[in-house]
């Protein structure tokens, strides 16, 4: 068992550090529809393949968040990416192995996957 | 069809968090003896009334009347019958609902468990402000997952911070794993 010990390390660490996220750090949000049709989809494995991936490029301004059914449940799992000041791009189709791509080409670099968009897809 | 229960758990989990739950509570139970699977959500929810509760599982004539529920408790209860299981459910508006669905453990038509502990994960990283008490059992050994535990131990901060996101990730699927001592489908 992990133990509870390691957990109030890690708090006591966090807590010391000075720039804590805020909300107002956070200036993209990657939200993915959860309803029973993205789901059923396959948008369990890309959520998490998404908080992995940031994780491991130690991303701290983007909040990964979900959202019910979106409307277009064959376009499943979807993804939408909510940069400030920048048009929403939805994403469709996704599956765990494209997040990597979008992390690293829209995230990091601004650049939105057109591929993978619903415009190009849908 | 879900794949794997794991993404049955989430979505009929979804329907206690959008019934206002405070504490949902979800367990796993997993028997050699019985032959059975069973999985086990109770909330605090709203509730539903009588009429709706025998509704509930009709898939098309209750998904336009309100966003609650639709195809997810209907799909639950079909893969719970195809393969030799039980279904329930009871409610009490104001108290909240308890769902109790098994399925035959080695039945071929039983989908695979599937990734648990990531759907638990997704429940908690998604909704850090509410509390989920999680119960894993293999014939008799147990592990349970409190995250009013781990809220008081890491407080003031959220449950969805990386680093803590990442401890109780790693931290529930070392558990769960350990109880199969290796995999299990």
């Amino acid at each position: 068992m992990k133990s509870l010990a390691e957990l109030a390390a890690i708090r006591k660490r966090m807590l010391e550090q000075v720039n804590l996220r805020k909300d107002d750090n956070i200036d993209t949000r990657i939200v993915v529809g959860m309803a029973t049709c993205g789901i059923a989809a396959g948008a369990r494995p890309v959520m998490l393949e998404f908080v992995e991936e940031l994780k491991r490029r130690g991303i701290e301004n983007v909040t990964v968040a979900q959202t019910g059914c979106i409307g277009m449940c064959r376009l499943e799992p979807m993804v939408e990416v909510y940069v400030k000041d920048q048009e929403k791009v939805t994403y469709v189709h996704m599956s765990p192995d494209k997040v990597a791509k979008v992390v690293t080409e829209h995230i990091i670099n601004g650049r939105p996957v057109e591929e993978y968009t619903i415009g190009y897809q849908g | 069809m879900m794949r794997e229960l794991a993404d049955n758990i989430l979505d009929i989990a979804q329907n206690s968090i959008s019934a206002g739950a405070s504490l949902t509570t979800i367990q796993v139970l997993i028997s050699h003896e019985k032959n059975l699977v069973t999985l086990v959500f109770e909330d605090d929810g709203c509730g539903m009334p009588p009429e709706f509760v025998r509704a509930v599982t009709e898939p098309f004539t209750t998904t336009r009347k309100t966003r609650r529920v639709g195809l997810g408790l209907p799909l639950l209860r079909m893969t719970a019958d195809m393969t030799g299981g039980s279904f329930s459910i009871e409610s009490e508006v104001g108290k909240g609902t308890r769902v109790c669905v098994s399925f035959g453990l080695d039945h071929i038509d039983r989908p695979p468990l599937g990734d648990v502990s990531g759907a638990w994960f997704t429940l908690v990283f998604m909704n850090p402000e509410l509390d989920f008490l999680l119960i894993y059992e293999v014939d008799g050994r147990r592990f349970e997952f409190d995250t009013r535990v781990i809220r008081e131990t890491v407080a003031p901060l959220s449950l969805n911070e990386p680093e803590i996101a990442a401890w109780i990730r790693e931290c529930i699927s070392q558990e769960i794993s350990q109880l199969h001592g290796g995999t299990f489908q």
